[in-house]
């Protein structure tokens, strides 16, 4: 690895202190954007009104970053005092001037040889905390960086590249330590989340999501299955600070598409976790699709929001799921309040009364192939969700999409993937989507934009009364957030897989997007 | 109408494949799997995963004819095993679906045991058929063999690579029964009035391309139409049902079975 300063300009603001109390604070600040989603709740809100449904036709690109990469690039930026973070494929990070989107300073991560993951060297964001910028890396290490020049402060190897393990999640920062999780569901790895001291960069506490033998949970497991049990955590979660519980979602079971031999629940796939932000101990957990055979990986964003259900107020959280179902529930106990689906889905009748999925026949993978819907990707994946406080809508960008599930052998070789089965698309289908505006208390529709083709990249709403997106087909588009309709759009020239963000540049209000191997930086013409 | 500019590119949306496949897997010249019990597991991932394209005898359809000694993507056994495994890019051939190293190897010598089998027969005179094609069928208004003729249909310079006689004669006969993937006939009405029918080139949620039944190319707003019609399941191909005689149109057959580019 080695560090390039490309660029530094005479007169730039300061690369400036970030504390902890900013971070907690961060929606009292909303020139900023300070955590992957942009809040503490991951709301992915941004409290500026400059850009309006009365003006939003006058937003121009401002800028564009291109990087040197042929790699997907899933980035989220965080930008704080005029500095944009950027991470991009396989761990390297830019920071950018926002107002000029020159380059201050790059961090050019090397990885190692034979590092492995199934999805390409994705790489979606970074954290900052003080002085450092945190990013994870798809070697498996987590990367402490001096704000200001990028020179490395510490580099931790969190798991084996090797078996597997990779990192393509942003980190989270905490008070004094940096939560990070790990990929690798589809090598049979063991799936696990850590904090590390932030200064240091010394491990402060792990939690296995899969139970070792005798350990609660282990006997959701038959035989000696948990060991390859997955369950990674490759989505950034979110954090309460006043409980000081941080909520992180977990993936697929390992092996994914044939579950004959992990007879039992396998806890703790596909679930939502609630960890104490200091010693990483479970406070509870909810476990969204019980055996998982459809590698409906649970690691969709928990967005953090107060909310009435049935006359009783509660703080929630909200959540999307991958198995096409929205839940609510309880922050401080993890019940379920409330739940239904949001897109297609052939594979439950509904939610009994504590949450857990009715299953319908048929709906496994077989030799043949079963149609089922949602298809492996979801009724949504890692793309950010948004909630609004000032609609009282939770957005989702869902996908209506089915596929066919196989079922195929399965045997475990340390670091070759361990999938016992596939999916392939349903012949003659085309995939279709819409972002979706839902009650929050009770997933009801409210209204949706349907697109053309099925949802890939995440939602930013405002508080002009804006919700942001993008298209696989590489529009850029504004909706009005209170009734759905169609703004503004912007065709980019590639395919959006990346979350949107918004913040101040020069007391201007920009919005940003990934598309392609670009960054995108939008403003309103003067 | 607002125009907006010409896109000659589609833009694919990225969908992640998912293939248990090692990659320190140093993959040998020869196929390593090749006994009957490897023979009859590959025949029946191939019903699974591949037969809905290339057909149950690799007779070709949506996908490649596969029952023939030599296939131009797959040379020889490794190259065979790279194709299974990766799909051929900017083709629709997509990557195996959830096969692993072994069962490449099976499929592998299922497809070769497809190319063993007789080749298939077919009656008619190409050279009759290559005139038939040129002046009573038109067809080269429309369809472009080694680089001449129209581009409203699909070209046919190596048609018969792709497709199986059968399913040439069912183009030739009823044309919308052979759509290929994504293929959509339009009609629009622009706001002033006009109305274009044509062969949509590309979409997305905000705008369409189309292609006119003149070769004419168009791009619009979809909200600066009045009217945006579907014709799922339609082509302005017409039938040769009626307008050709059954010997014509094994002529017609045999000429584009006979179309195989350099091969």
């Amino acid at each position: 690895m080695r560090r390039t300063i490309c660029f530094l300009a005479g007169v730039l603001p300061l690369a400036a202190q970030v504390s902890y109390d900013r971070l907690r604070q961060s929606d009292s600040e909303p020139a900023n954007w300070l955590t992957y989603s942009g809040n503490y709740s991951a709301q992915r809100y941004a409290g500026l009104n400059q850009i309006t449904a009365a003006n939003v036709r006058r937003l121009r690109p401002v800028w564009v970053y291109q990087m040197q990469t042929t790699e997907r690039v899933e980035t989220s930026p965080v930008v704080a005092d005029g500095i944009m973070y950027v991470s991009e494929p396989g761990g390297s990070v830019t920071a950018l001037d926002t107002l000029t989107g020159r380059p201050l300073w790059k961090y050019a991560r090397t990885l190692a040889k034979g590092v492995r993951g199934c999805c390409g060297q994705v790489n979606r964001g970074v954290a900052i905390l003080n002085d450092t910028v945190y990013v994870g890396t798809f070697d498996a290490h987590l990367v402490a960086l001096d704000i200001k020049s990028g020179i490395v402060r510490w580099d931790s190897e969190v798991a084996d590249p090797k078996l597997g393990y990779s990192i393509t999640a942003a980190p989270l920062a905490l008070k004094d330590k940096i939560v990070i999780g790990i990929a690798g569901g589809e090598y049979g790895v063991r799936g696990l989340i850590d904090a590390y001291d932030a200064k240091t960069g010394q491990r402060a506490w792990r939690f296995w999501t899969v139970p070792a033998a005798g350990e609660p949970g282990s006997e959701t497991w038959a035989g000696d299955t948990s060991k390859t049990g997955a369950a990674t955590t490759w989505v950034t979660g979110a954090y309460d600070p006043e409980q000081n519980i941080v909520f992180w979602g977990t993936g697929n079971p390992g092996p994914d598409w044939n579950g004959d031999a992990r007879v039992g629940d396998n806890l703790y796939s596909d679930c939502l976790l609630a960890l104490d932000g200091d010693t990483g101990k479970l406070k509870w957990h909810f476990q969204f699709t019980p055996h998982d055979v459809h590698d409906w990986d649970s690691t969709e964003i928990p967005v953090l929001a107060d909310t009435v259900v049935r006359g009783e107020k509660h703080k929630a959280v909200l959540f999307g799921n991958r198995n096409a179902f929205y839940y609510v529930l309880d922050r401080g106990t993890g019940k379920f309040l409330a739940g239904r689906d949001y897109a297609k889905q052939s594979w439950a009748k509904g939610l009994d009364d504590s949450g857990r999925p009715i299953m319908l026949p048929n709906s496994s993978p077989t030799m043949e192939g079963a149609k089922v819907y949602p298809d492996v990707t979801g009724g949504t994946n890692w793309f950010s969700p948004s909630y609004s406080s000032q609609t009282n809508l939770f957005y989702v960008a869902a996908r209506d999409v089915g596929g066919v599930f196989l079922k195929g052998n399965a045997e475990y070789k340390p670091g070759a993937q361990f999938n016992g089965g596939g999916q392939s698309p349903i012949v003659g289908e085309n995939p279709t989507g819409a972002i979706r505006a839902l009650t929050p208390n009770t997933g009801e529709l409210k209204w949706e934009f349907k697109l053309y083709s099925d949802a890939g990249a995440g939602i930013l709403s405002t508080a002009g009364n804006l919700v942001f997106a993008g298209t696989n087909e590489g529009d850029f588009f504004a909706l009005d957030a209170a009734a759905g309709r169609s703004l503004w759009h912007f065709q980019t020239g590639a395919t959006i897989n990346a979350n949107p963000v918004s913040y101040l540049s020069g007391g201007k209000q920009q919005v940003a997007i990934a598309s392609g191997n670009s960054i995108f930086v939008f403003a309103l013409e003067d | 109408m607002r125009l907006v500019c010409m896109i000659f590119s589609f833009a694919l949306a990225a969908t992640a494949q998912l293939t248990p496949f090692d990659p320190e897997y140093v993959v040998p010249k020869k196929n390593p799997n090749t006994t009957p019990a490897d023979l009859k597991n590959g025949q029946q991932l191939f019903m699974g995963q591949c037969a809905r394209c290339h057909g149950p005898k690799g007779e070709g359809g949506r996908g490649a004819v596969l029952a023939q000694p030599k296939l131009r993507h797959a040379p020889d056994d490794e190259a065979l095993f790279h194709v299974i495994q990766d799909g051929i890019k900017g083709t629709e051939m997509p990557p195996g679906y959830a096969v692993d190293t072994r069962e490449t190897w099976q499929l592998a010598a299922y497809v070769r045991s497809l190319g063993r089998m007789a080749p298939e027969t077919v009656p008619g005179d190409p050279k009759r058929g290559q005139e038939l094609y040129r002046s009573k069928g038109h067809c080269n208004q429309c369809h472009i063999v080694s680089g001449q003729g129209g581009s409203i249909g699909p070209e046919l310079t190596e048609i018969a690579t792709r497709r199986s006689a059968a399913h040439l004669r069912a183009a030739v006969l009823d044309p919308e029964s052979t759509l290929p993937e994504g293929f959509l006939e339009v009609r629009l009405v622009t706001k002033d009035g006009g109305r274009i029918t044509g062969v949509r080139l590309n979409e997305d949620t905000f705008t369409i391309q189309v292609m006119d039944l003149n070769g004419g190319l168009h791009s619009f707003v979809k909200e600066d139409l009045k009217e945006l019609q579907r014709d799922t399941g339609k082509s302005p191909m017409p039938s040769f049902r009626g307008t050709f005689s059954a010997a014509e149109v094994d002529d017609l057959v045999a000429y584009l079975y006979s179309l195989r580019g350099n091969q």
